[in-house]
């Protein structure tokens, strides 16, 4: 039922995945409202949206990272299990084994007080069962592997003795420490220097083809996304509001936020012309309005957006959430090729 | 457009030595920051933050600012506001040098020199009115309450924002970009002739990000400004400047008029920087990595020439000798607009092919 799924066994399938946060007293936020994809090994999808649109929960609804008040729906399959619904004992070993995850913040991920190296290498024992020395040469190729220099040496620094790309590699390193088959990734570059985000981003690309990882990568960074897609889910309010790939969703976006967001992108061709803007701000959450949660915003609105918007496959494998292009499918298929 | 702007200036009262004479110049600005440490607490190392930092803007013109996180971008922008006090060099504003005795006094140039930060949260009193917020300064300079409510009003017009629905809004009832705006309308305030704007827009969403953009254009055109457009962002750079200072670590490695930055930097970091820039274009990935390693330590930086550790060009004299700014090698005398670079190897400066010797 995902509205785009192309491969057969996915490494990774979300259905119909819905994030509430529900406290006493507060309204509930809507944050993520029916996120469907399905991945591959050895492809990389990136979801693309502006703050808060959802991005960062729906990852971490994955990764069972929610509190408690979260309610989460739907249903989300790696390697055909599905991980919801599993004990959290299981979804431990889950993570950091067969699915991990990387953040924009290395020390999410790491334990100051331990060395790069012990990290490491207990993540590989607690997965693996594999003995210290085993994990520990196996830690010094990882960090070898994500051409972090004198690796032998590094595996002694505790993460606040590594500059901040380092430190970044050194998290990659613990992410891939199990040979993950799904790997997601959450702005792992946006606070790094644009040199080094590209040191990063071109690591992870090899990486991914190297290991034939599937990985969601996040991102409200169109140039990133360029850089490392290859397929692209555009999300707005919680929302997939276009998927397919990255050439198609770049070259011929269908969908009129999309459009919006990719004109708004600002390149040096653009000089002394005025940008195009989407007017207006993102909903509130708690709040959400009826029909397309675009609409308010939307230049192309129609008395029809008011109901939920029809979701359109213009494309085998690419999405559309839009009545427009229900139209411009159809026209597409009156005519006779 | 230019023309336009230009005899607007030369109608501005406050304008002293006409459109030719550069309304900020800067000359050796240095600013080292001691590092402390040890039981005594004694200074055990320094951050060159700012070392030997000169540049002019020119009245009515957008100069961008990049380079790496740390190279001392806010520092400048810091020492310009009078937010702390530089180890040496001088500030000129319109001819006055600051300090100075026969100069322009602190007061006076923070009237006419603004700045608006990146943070647009922690830089507005959470427990402000916006209108209050906006009005605060010049009350603080002696306009009436009456008026400088009125005055604020106009302001938050002026950058898009209705007063009837958020002038009695606090920060945390408006979106990012809202603040922002409020930011840049507080700046406004004082009638400033140059505003600083330091990673003023970094926080915002690219949707929001555009508007704020416009409007920025919008305000430069009406109110006769001149820009300090301090960004990691290479493109938001390009597309706003006339011309661009390039730093690496607390020194200008080049300078010069966007097109030439952009089209035909001379600098190897210049060129490498924008080679790091994500290309939009998914059939032209970046395939060779533009510069390994990550910036070098501020504290006790390379001699001579600073980029020299990570330069495929690097000779031994470059280890020995600062590099003076000056025009670019191939330049014919007289040509390229102004356009400096610190860089005493030619073919590092054309960007001649390296080869590697296995
Ligand atoms: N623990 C929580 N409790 C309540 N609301 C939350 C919680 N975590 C996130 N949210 C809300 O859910 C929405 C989606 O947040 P999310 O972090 O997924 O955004 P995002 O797309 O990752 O944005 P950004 O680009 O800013 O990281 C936001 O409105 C956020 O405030
Ligand atoms: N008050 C201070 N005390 C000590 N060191 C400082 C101080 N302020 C800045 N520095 C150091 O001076 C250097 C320049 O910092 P600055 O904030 O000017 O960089 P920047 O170019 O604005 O970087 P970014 O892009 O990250 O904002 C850095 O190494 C910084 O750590
Ligand atoms: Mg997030
Ligand atoms: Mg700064």
């Amino acid at each position: 039922m995902s509205p785009d799924a192309t491969p057969a066994t996915p490494a990774i399938e979300a259905t119909g995945l819905t994030v509430r946060f529900r406290r006493r007293g507060e309204p509930e936020i809507c944050a993520v409202n029916g996120v469907g994809f399905a991945l591959a090994r050895g492809q990389v999808m990136t979801i693309l949206g502006e703050s808060g649109s959802g991005k960062s929960v729906s990852l971490k609804a994955v990764m069972g990272l929610l509190p408690p008040f979260a309610k989460v729906e739907g249903q989300v399959r790696i390697g055909g299990r599905d991980v919801l619904s599993l004990p959290p004992a299981e979804l431990a070993k889950l993570r950091g084994g067969q699915v991990s995850m990387i953040f924009q913040e290395p020390m999410a991920a790491m334990d100051p007080v331990y060395t790069i190296g012990d990290q490491i290498a207990e993540t590989i024992v607690q997965h693996e069962g594999t003995d210290r020395a085993t994990a520990m040469a196996r830690a010094k190729r990882l960090l070898d592997r994500v051409a972090i220099p004198s690796a032998a040496r590094r595996l002694k620094n505790y993460p606040h003795e590594m500059s901040g790309g380092m430190r970044q590699r050194a998290m990659i390193a613990l992410a891939l420490a199990c040979s993950p088959s799904v790997l997601l990734a959450d702005e792992p570059t946006t606070a790094l220097d644009v040199t080094v985000q590209i040191q990063i981003l071109m690591l992870l690309r090899e990486l991914q083809s190297e290991l034939g990882m599937a990985v969601v990568f996040v991102t409200h960074d169109v140039g990133v996304a360029a850089e490392i897609s290859d397929r692209i889910a555009v999300m707005y309010a919680g929302r997939f509001v276009e998927a397919g790939t990255v050439r198609e969703v770049m070259r011929t976006p269908q969908h009129p936020y999309t459009r919006g967001l990719l004109a708004s992108t600002v390149h040096g061709g653009m000089r002394r012309q005025e940008l195009r803007t989407i007017p207006g701000n993102p909903p509130s959450l708690a709040a959400l309005p009826a029909g397309c949660h675009f609409r308010p915003r939307c230049p192309e609105a129609v008395s029809r957006c008011m109901e939920e918007p029809p979701v359109v496959s213009p494309r085998p494998g690419a999405m559309v959430r839009c009545v427009h292009a229900e139209r411009a499918a159809r026209a597409a298929d009156a005519v006779p090729a | 457009m230019s023309a336009a702007l230009q005899q607007h200036a030369a109608l501005d009262p406050r304008d002293r030595g006409g459109p030719a004479q550069p309304l900020l110049a800067v000359s050796g600005l240095r600013k080292h920051f001691p590092i402390r440490g040890g039981l005594l607490n004694r200074q055990v190392a320094t951050v060159q933050a700012v070392d030997d930092v000169s540049f002019s803007v020119a009245k009515g013109e957008t100069l961008g600012v990049v380079g790496e996180s740390g190279c001392g971008k806010s520092t400048t922008a810091r020492l310009l506001m009078q937010l702390m006090r530089p180890d040496a060099g001088s500030i000129v504003f319109d001819g006055d040098e600051v300090g100075a005795q026969d100069g322009i006094g602190v007061q006076d140039l923070r009237r006419q020199m603004q700045m608006v930060f990146q943070d647009s949260y922690s830089s507005l009193n959470p427990r402000l009115a916006m209108v209050d917020s906006i009005a605060y300064a010049p009350r603080m300079h002696g306009l009436p309450a009456r008026q400088a409510t009125q005055r604020a009003e106009e302001l938050l017009m002026q950058v898009g924002l209705n007063p009837a629905l958020f002038a009695r809004r606090y920060p945390h009832e408006l979106s990012g970009g809202q603040r922002q705006r409020v930011n840049i309308a507080r700046a406004l305030a004082l009638e400033p002739r140059l505003v600083i704007l330091d990673e003023a827009v970094s926080a915002l969403d690219k949707s929001v990000e555009a508007q704020v953009l416009n409007l920025l254009a919008e305000l430069k055109a009406r109110l006769n400004l001149t820009y300090l457009f301090i960004s990691h962002d290479l493109n938001v750079v390009e597309y706003i400047s006339d011309r661009v200072l390039v730093m690496y670590l607390g020194r200008v490695v080049e300078a010069g008029p966007v097109e030439q930055i952009y089209g035909r930097p001379r600098h190897p970091y210049t060129r490498a920087l924008l080679a790091s820039k994500p290309t939009l274009d998914p059939d032209r990935r970046t395939t060779v990595l533009p510069l390994a390693g990550d910036p070098p330590n501020p504290i006790n930086p390379p001699s001579g020439c600073r980029f020299r550790t990570r330069c495929p060009y690097a000779q031994p004299r470059c280890a020995e000798v600062v590099p003076p700014l000056g025009p670019p090698m191939d330049a014919l005398s007289g040509a390229g607009g102004g356009h400096i670079v610190a860089c005493i190897v030619p073919e590092a400066q054309a960007g001649t092919e390296i080869r590697h010797v296995a």
